[in-house]
């Protein structure tokens, strides 16, 4: 009896652990399509290419990404990669994209910092020389750099694009400041601000970056429509890449080692039903 | 290294070799011709696995360190850097990474395995405690290898177990400081992290040398738990256990390489693609999932010295487990009740590796709020935790000592061969012939 109620209270308990939700967990991401997706799944070329022009004309005003140099994007798998240019320092393509944008250097006959047109090896600029300086112009928020932020996010690629997307009129009886912005998909408290019934705090959090795309702002080169959903999409999926550049090599190393091990395993399975074969066990 | 040497050297050079160190009779005797029980069941094929992982841990471990910088600045680039730039720098990062999971996760079964089955009784006590330093070093490498790549997770967590030992009464802010370095984690703790997560695995490699000495004289314990009688009982550790043992380790390098190459950031924390930043504290540090149990045991107590101790205690409760285990019968298959509670032993550790990883004050069933107890939310993961891990406790220090002491267990075989001679579906013509004498 006493042995049957443990084995039931246990059994219990292990049901008991299921996931907890609190009321001011932000929204769940927006469930997406990607291309990348799955074992088989690839970055969509064209979609990288918008994607960098959404950063470079858009995010890049406020977000570093300090992990990406220029050549990256002529890399294999990368956005402007071309197989006449093994080395991605030639791409003629990555150098002129280099070429419009200016960087820091160190003049060498006089000592004095100088601007001058980027090179395929050097890394994308940063918007603000220190994490004060970014402070003092972002309304005392910091803005983080993108480099890894798709997969420094629970969700991943998915909580960009929600995030880029979400932004929503504040539900009455939130009071936000000026430089905040609410957004049912950011991780926050919003009790502090909240005047409505204390157990129905909204979802969300308040973000300090105002709604940064708008229909229209980038002109994709490939003519697809620029609505902020296609321009959320192709940076998100832009940024993933930026975050894993090296996700293709993974998973097509990945079938080759899987394929190998199916083919061992089987092989050392059959060798040991073959020497066991007469030893009782 | 048990009983008589079989070795004969061949040729001239291994009779030359021999009498001067007999370190290919050595191999012999411990991984060709050994003899091991015949009726080992997979869980057995854990071992080898683990000395797979132990192995891929260092050659990987190796190659890293020639990449990285253990510094405050550039450590975590120099990660990304491994990522990025260098050869095939993101494989073996991610086995590296995911091979300390693999670790934990086959060494795991392997200690649970040992507990069904009594490997820690007599005469495999000192067997056990030496699998117990083992599990304690790989502990420590896991912990301080977690803080090399310098992210949010990494920093924060050295923070939360460093200041653990602040607890101690008297000498533990002293402590804290000399594991530190200075005032707070910083880039000499690092250093000084980096260069015992090097170390360390060679000391394992050492103990796990003791290890395989100490198993070797007793001989492997087995399913039955009964002694091997005659030599009908072994067979020769190869070809028989090289291949059994081979294709385990294949299959589990197979589940392996689905989440290095498919999901390999599935067992870490997203935070930790965050750099390290000392200013901004996680919403939710939690540790790597192997610790969530202890993490959930240090919790459950509302007295900081008191959860530290009790977290120690749940691992020095299993160094002396083969003296309060008061049962003659090894195996568990023969005693039922033991084996009812070791399951709930099992879905105990379960319940408190999922407390560990929620925060203490959730509720386990959302929005119920009606086993409230004079203040207390007994709906909680804390509470949860606070049952589990006193069932933890319990099964070490009450259960296991009364059981052998109260229990009836089943009848076992005479020898290791008498279950499987009985029965003739499990028999095969000419399964009697000694199999010692092929390959």
């Amino acid at each position: 009896m006493l042995r049957k109620g443990l084995a039931l209270a246990a059994l219990g308990l292990a049901f008991l652990a299921g996931p907890a939700l609190a009321a001011s967990h932000p929204k769940e991401p927006k469930d997406v399509h990607w291309s990348f997706e799955g074992p088989l799944g690839k970055f969509d070329k064209a979609q990288l290419q918008r994607g960098y022009k959404v950063y470079r004309e858009v995010c890049s005003a406020c977000h570093a990404m300090e992990q990406m140099s220029f050549r990256n994007l002529g890399q294999k798998g990368g956005p402007f990669y071309d197989p006449k240019y093994p080395n991605p320092n030639d791409n003629p393509y990555v150098k002129s994209l280099a070429k419009d944008i200016q960087v820091k250097d160190i003049d060498q006959d006089t000592g004095d910092v100088i601007q001058r047109p980027g090179t395929s090896a050097d890394k994308f600029p940063a918007p603000f020389p220190n994490e004060p300086a970014a402070r003092a112009s972002n309304g005392g928020a910091l803005p983080p750099d993108l480099s890894l932020i798709a997969k420094a996010r629970e969700g991943g690629p998915a909580y960009v694009y929600s995030i880029l997307t979400g932004y929503q009129n504040p539900p009455a009886g939130l009071t936000l400041t000026a430089s905040q912005h609410y957004n049912p998909y950011f991780p926050g408290d919003l009790t502090s601000s909240w005047h409505g019934a204390a157990h129905h705090v909204p979802q969300g959090g308040a973000i300090g970056m105002p709604p940064p795309l708008a229909p229209g702002k980038v002109t994709f080169d490939d003519g697809k429509p620029s609505t902020i959903e296609q321009q959320g999409k192709d940076v998100a999926a832009f940024l993933m890449w930026a975050a894993e550049p090296k996700m293709e090599e993974r998973k097509q190393f990945g079938l080759g080692a899987m394929v190998y091990l199916l083919i061992f395993s089987g092989l050392l399975w059959v060798s040991y039903r073959k020497i066991w074969k007469n030893i009782g066990h | 290294m048990s009983g008589h040497s079989t070795y004969e050297p061949k040729t001239g050079f291994e009779r030359w070799l021999d009498s001067r160190l007999p370190i290919v009779r050595m191999a012999y005797d411990s991984v060709v011709a050994f003899p091991t029980p015949k009726n080992l069941n997979y869980w057995w094929t854990f071992g080898g696995i683990l000395a797979f992982c132990l192995g891929m841990q260092i050659v990987t471990g190796i190659v890293l360190a020639m990449h990285y910088v253990p510094h405050v600045d550039y450590a975590f680039n120099s990660v990304e850097r491994i990522m990025r730039d260098v050869n095939y720098g993101w494989l073996i990062r991610y086995v590296h990474a995911n091979g300390a999971s693999m670790f934990f996760i086959a060494v795991y079964i392997h200690m649970f395995r040992g507990l069904y089955y009594g490997s820690y009784k007599a005469p495999r006590e000192v067997l056990w405690i030496l699998g117990c330093v083992i599990y304690l070093l790989m502990m420590a490498t896991a912990f301080m290898g977690y803080v090399l790549p310098w992210g949010q997770m990494s920093f924060h967590g050295a923070v939360v177990i460093t200041n653990l030992f602040g607890a101690l009464p008297v000498v533990g802010p002293s402590i804290t400081t000399w594991l530190w370095g200075g005032f707070a984690v910083d880039d000499p703790t690092l250093n000084r992290f980096f260069s015992l997560h090097y170390l360390l695995p060679f000391m394992i490699a050492g103990v796990v040398g003791l290890h395989i000495w100490a198993l070797h004289v007793p001989g492997n314990n087995n399913p039955t738990g009964v002694n091997v009688k005659s030599a009908q009982d072994t067979v020769p550790f190869h070809p028989y256990y090289t291949v059994k043992d081979g294709f385990a380790v294949s299959v589990f390098v197979l589940m392996f390489a689905v989440f290095v190459f498919y999901m390999p950031d599935a067992l870490g924390h997203s935070d930790n693609y965050i750099k390290a930043n000392p200013l901004v504290t996680p919403t939710h540090i939690v540790p790597e999932w192997y610790f969530l149990p202890f993490y959930a045991i240090l919790r459950a107590l509302p007295n900081k010295l008191a959860g530290v101790l009790a977290m120690f205690g749940a691992i020095a409760s299993l160094f002396v487990l083969p003296w309060l285990d008061t049962s003659k019968v090894r195996s568990m298959r023969y005693r039922p009740t033991a084996k009812l509670y070791f399951f709930i032993f099992v879905l105990a550790c379960i319940a408190l590796g999922f407390c560990g990883a929620k925060l203490p004050d959730d509720p386990v069933i959302p929005g119920v709020t009606s086993f409230q107890l004079m203040d207390a939310d007994l709906n909680s993961f804390v509470w949860l935790s606070r049952i589990a891990a006193l069932y933890y406790f319990a099964y070490f220090w009450v259960i296991t000592p009364l059981l052998g002491l109260t229990e009836t267990p089943l009848p076992a075989p005479e020898s290791i061969s008498s279950p499987v001679l009985s029965h003739p579906a499990t028999t095969p013509a000419g399964a009697v012939a000694s199999p010692e004498k092929r390959g």
